[in-house]
């Protein structure tokens, strides 16, 4: 038994903005994973709700014209796994998002609430981060499309504005094209757990797979919110396929963190794993990229 | 014959079709709910609670605070009662307390309409405090000047109790002895069952009944009446299908405060439902024991002296008390054996939840601290660490002088050929010998002591009625209950053993009702099927013999030429079939001439007690850069006497690893330092091991019939819990050549001793 305040159902994209202009303190559910969650937990109890989760029009992966890959916001994380559109392009996102919890809760959570709570732990969010992903968000005033990167703002909030719903996550072509990525959860458990840290790794090879061409990293419990390395980024870009390249990439990604002390772990654990974490998830990318290490 | 036999349990279809019945199927839909306030900080004194805003939400129907209950002091350890008070559980509980010793402590209840309704009250509810400091760990709280828990108790020392076999003092001082060593820990952890405790209590007429999800409905019938100040048989208990308890539930928890709650509201139907965060808090936990163990060895390995000081984490409340770190204590000076050998154990209070029972009872606790222990001795004596155990371990025809227990079989020994087997251990300690890089793999063993029911600490005796239908079946009731380890299957096994009929016309009465059922302590030191078993035996006999003098009526064949076998009554001289059973019975309750209801009800109690033995095995591959240990192989092997039903004891085994992989590895509730509020009180947080975690559970099994058993059976719910964690420990020392003296061994603990180590 949930201490619900009122429950309004959303039917259409434009209804719901209407009904987050009409009522601005209301919470938005999708899958309810969270939102009821924290419901139980005391923190949401007696809030109004909005619920999105009959939208059906949010749900789905598709492909577009121009190569983008278009992530439907109220597509859940199994279906995500399991689309063929990510398979064959983006294999790596799928692979994360199977990472979530058990599977009840990957069958009804979705990656837009997985993006909107703006946790840094988000399975998904780190993989989206090293893909360049783009936000887009439906207002009263039609689209907004905003870099991932810029999406999150602080620790549990994301630039979800008056009125808007977060209604896809796109991944141009340019972003994924030639490259592939790995992921790496490191939890306490292998499963029903959230990530200690997340760190996902993609690479762009030179035709003689010699070179890496470009490298992106992202984290998840880095730091407040999920975040790039430049500095990784920066000592991998341009150089040989080596074991030398990999430690300094690893190394590297220690200047752009700043994980702090918790109960769940200390800051030193946290830095070990950024660095460990960092050159592993890029020698997997680079071997599934048909480097030699 | 039945016994031996993997048939299926017999509550297998109720429980996988969802037709079985628990508490919260039971319940009244209309009963009321309530909600219990917990205390926010960990040591104090509540000045005052503020209701008036929560008794203004709609639906509060009474709320009741720590300034209202009776003042009648109760003990909660389920138990058997003493009619000594010497050896009776300390009685420091109250229904709801004003002086509160740990965040999470009972202020005050809200009776509601819903759940909704009581969640708001309890939000609403202002408590006001003043604060003491309080005292988290065990040895903290016995120093001078430690912040005081219970008056009657100094220093938190709940009891102390030790013993020297041998002269300890004068034994090392023999030349050349090598000494060793050690501080270990084991953590504080919850029992984590899958249905948290619930309860339903109503009244009629002047009498309470409550549905309660507890292992011990007799015992709870008598807790609740001394909470209440009321004769224990105006309380009333029902026990339904349970959703495992694994000793937490051999406590009373919430049963009195649920009964008390109806009564303040007309007797109407109070359902008490314990959140999960709740249970791991408010309930019981494991007792965490800091052990000192000191040991001179002779250079050959040979153990000259064995010095043990063990502190016991009691938490607020006394609950089970010292009788965890007894047993482990118990235990220390038997499973290896010394010239001489001193122990002091100590359990205190501290300002954290209240331990009580939990599957293995102090022994998973002291079997890693002694196992690690021997390991690190072996380590610093260069030698095989299986030899120095086979060395100084249990002796075959040792006797216990206090419980009277034998070793009267190598049990130890053939437990641990079948584990080398299934490990292939000789040659992966070759091969894992000396390692080097980021990625090493190690293998590692511990064996175990322990023992069976609680005789001659407390009563052991078990009450048994069996009746007969007129279709030849009979049902079986036990005071002994099925918490969801087959108990009732094993119960019917027995009974149609000893009656000579098929197993499938035993009908057990799952459920207890004290009304009803005849009486018996309930599920807990591993005591069931070995005590109940001679409830069974003398019943099972006694009905049989009454079966064949009526057979002896119908067909006037002398009672010493009858047998029941198998349903059909035989003279045993020709093996001639005389009549079924279904024709007796139907003839003895319809006969115009000699009518007969059936029957059977006995008591037996027991004086002995059994020890039941075993190992485990465990391979792991230790990633040191991460910090991580990956279980790769486990093996548990027992010999806990002659099977009842190989399949369930092997679920049972498979159980007890599970636990085991969680507390070597990752399970460990935590507590602020600042505060002492609980960290991680719900299952994302506490590292409870799921499927993913664990490889192939293997569990084997070493048959010694036991010659004081009824039918060859000794321990077997707990044992499978105990040595698991510290063969996991073992084997990372061997793969990294790190010793960890604490569980869980989380990449928390390996990150600071790798680093300590040089190895990251």
């Amino acid at each position: 038994m949930y201490d619900i305040n009122a429950l309004y159902e959303a039917n259409s994209v434009e209804q719901a903005v209407a009904l987050r202009l009409e009522h601005p303190k209301a919470k938005i559910i999708a899958g309810g994973s969270d939102v009821l969650v924290q419901m139980r937990e005391g923190k949401l109890a007696g809030s109004d709700l909005i619920s999105i989760y009959m939208l059906d029009e949010l749900r789905g992966v598709t492909l577009e014209g121009d190569g983008t890959i278009r992530i439907g916001s109220l597509t859940s994380f199994s279906h995500i796994t399991k689309s063929p559109v990510i398979q064959a392009h983006i294999n790596v996102l799928g692979e994360a998002v199977d990472m979530v919890g058990g599977p009840q809760v990957r069958n009804i959570g979705t990656i837009g609430g997985n993006t909107c709570n703006g946790v840094t732990s988000a399975d998904s969010a780190s993989t989206l981060m090293a893909y360049d992903a783009v936000i887009e968000l439906t207002g009263p005033g039609g689209k907004r499309l905003v870099p991932i990167q810029e999406f999150y703002l602080k620790a549990g909030v994301v630039d979800l504005r008056e009125g808007e719903i977060q209604t896809a996550i796109l991944i141009r072509r340019e972003s994924y094209e030639g490259y592939k990525g790995h992921y790496i959860k490191y939890a306490m458990r292998n499963a029903m757990d959230i990530a200690t840290t997340g760190c996902s790794a993609n690479v762009k090879l030179s035709e003689d797979k010699q070179t890496i061409l470009d490298a992106r990293i992202a984290y998840g419990v880095a730091g407040p919110v999920p975040m790039r390395a430049p500095s990784a980024e920066a000592a991998a870009k341009g150089q040989p396929v080596c074991a030398e390249t990999v430690a300094a990439f690893g190394k590297a990604a220690l200047d752009d963190v700043n994980p702090r002390t918790s109960w769940r772990a200390s800051r030193e654990l946290r830095l070990q794993l950024v660095e460990e974490l960092a050159k592993r998830c890029l020698t997997e990318a680079i071997q599934r990229s048909g480097g030699d290490l | 014959m039945s016994v031996g036999k993997s048939v299926a349990r017999v509550d297998a279809i109720d429980k996988v079709t969802g037709r079985a019945r628990y508490t919260d199927d039971l319940t009244d839909k209309g009963a009321l709910v309530a909600k219990v306030l917990h205390s926010t900080i960990a040591n104090g004194m509540v000045k005052s609670v503020d209701t008036s805003e929560a008794e203004k939400i709609k639906g509060v129907v009474k709320i009741v605070t720590c300034f209202d209950v009776p003042n009648y002091k109760f003990p909660t350890a389920g138990h058997p009662w003493s009619t000594d008070p010497h050896h009776q559980d300390v009685a420091d509980r109250l229904l709801l307390n004003r002086r509160v010793r740990y965040y999470g402590d009972d202020v005050a209840a809200v009776v509601a309409e819903n759940e909704v309704a009581a969640a708001q009250a309890l939000r609403a509810i202002r408590v006001e405090y003043e604060e003491y400091p309080f005292v988290l760990d065990q040895v903290e709280a016995m120093q001078e000047g430690a912040p005081l828990l219970h008056e009657e108790f100094p220093n938190n020392i709940l009891a102390h109790t030790g013993y020297e076999n041998g002269n300890y003092e004068e034994a090392l001082k023999e030349p050349g002895l090598i000494k060793f060593e050690g501080w270990y820990d084991t953590p504080t952890v919850q029992h984590c069952h899958i249905e948290n405790a619930i309860y339903e209590a109503h009244m009629e007429g002047d009498r309470i009944v409550i549905i309660a999800s507890t292992q011990i409905p007799h015992i709870i019938r008598r807790i609740v009446g001394q909470a209440l100040g009321i004769p224990w048989g105006k309380v009333r208990v029902i026990k339904p299908y349970i959703g495992g308890g694994f000793g937490n539930k051999q406590d009373a928890l919430y049963e009195p405060l649920c009964a008390y709650l109806c009564t303040q509201v007309g007797g109407r139907r109070v359902k008490l439902d314990v959140s999960r965060e709740e249970t791991f808090v408010s309930n019981r936990v494991r007792h965490a024991i800091r052990a000192h163990i000191t040991t001179y060895v002779r250079p050959d390995g040979t153990f000259v002296a064995r010095r043990l000081e063990s502190f016991s984490k009691q938490g607020a409340y006394a609950s089970h008390g010292h009788g965890i770190n007894a047993k482990a204590a118990g235990a220390f000076g038997q499973i290896y054996r010394s010239a001489a050998c001193k122990v002091d154990a100590y359990t205190v209070f501290t300002n954290t939840p209240a331990a009580g029972a939990m599957r293995g009872y102090g022994i998973p606790q002291i079997t890693f601290c002694i196992e690690s222990h021997v390991e690190d001795i072996a380590r610093g004596l260069n030698m095989d660490s299986l030899a120095l155990r086979r060395k100084n371990m249990m002796e075959v025809g040792y006797k216990d002088n206090f419980s009277k227990n034998e070793n009267y079989f190598d049990s130890l020994n053939q437990c641990i050929e079948k584990g080398l087997a299934y490990m292939d251990y000789e040659n992966k300690r070759r091969e894992y010998a000396n390692q080097t890089g980021p990625i090493r793999r190690g293998i590692g063993m511990a064996i175990f002591w322990y023992n069976t029911a609680v005789w001659p600490i407390a009563l052991e005796s078990s009450s048994c009625r069996m009746v007969l239908n007129q279709d030849g079946s009979v049902q079986l009731q036990m005071g002994e209950t099925e918490i969801g380890q087959g108990a009732d299957t094993a119960f019917a096994q027995m009974a149609a053993e000893t009656l000579g009929i098929p197993f499938e016309d035993v009908h057990v009465v799952s459920s207890q009702d004290t009304d009803i059922t005849p009486f018996g302590t309930g599920a807990y030191a591993s005591r069931q099927t070995y005590v109940g078993g001679f409830a069974i035996q003398q019943t099972a006999s006694m009905m049989k013999e009454r079966i064949l003098r009526y057979a002896h009526e119908l067909t006037r064949m002398p009672v010493c030429n009858l047998d029941l076998k198998n349903g059909v009554i035989l003279r045993t001289t020709d093996g001639r079939e005389l009549l079924t059973l279904a024709e007796l019975a139907t003839e003895a309750l319809y006969s115009l001439t000699n009518s007969q209801h059936i029957t059977s009800e006995s008591t037996y109690q027991i004086k002995t007690n059994a020890y039941s033995f075993g190992c485990s095995f465990a391979e792991v591959e230790v990633d040191i850069p991460l910090c991580k240990v990956r279980l790769l192989k486990i093996i548990n092997v027992h010999d806990c006497g002659r099977l009842i039903n190989p399949a369930l004891a092997e679920a049972q085994v498979h159980g007890g690893m599970s636990m085991a992989i969680g507390y070597g590895l990752s399970e460990q509730l935590l507590f602020d330092e600042k505060t002492g509020r609980p960290l991680n009180n719900n299952l994302l947080d506490y590292k409870l091991s799921t499927f993913m975690d664990h490889p192939d559970l293997q569990a084997e099994f070493v048959e010694n019939y036991e010659p004081t058993s009824a039918y060859g059976t000794k321990a077997l719910g707990e044992p499978p819990a105990c040595s698991g964690a510290p063969a996991i420990r073992n084997a990372v020392l061997q793969a990294t050549g790190v010793s960890i003296d604490r569980a869980p061994l989380t990449p928390h603990v390996l990150f600071e001793r790798f680093k300590e180590e040089g190895l990251i």
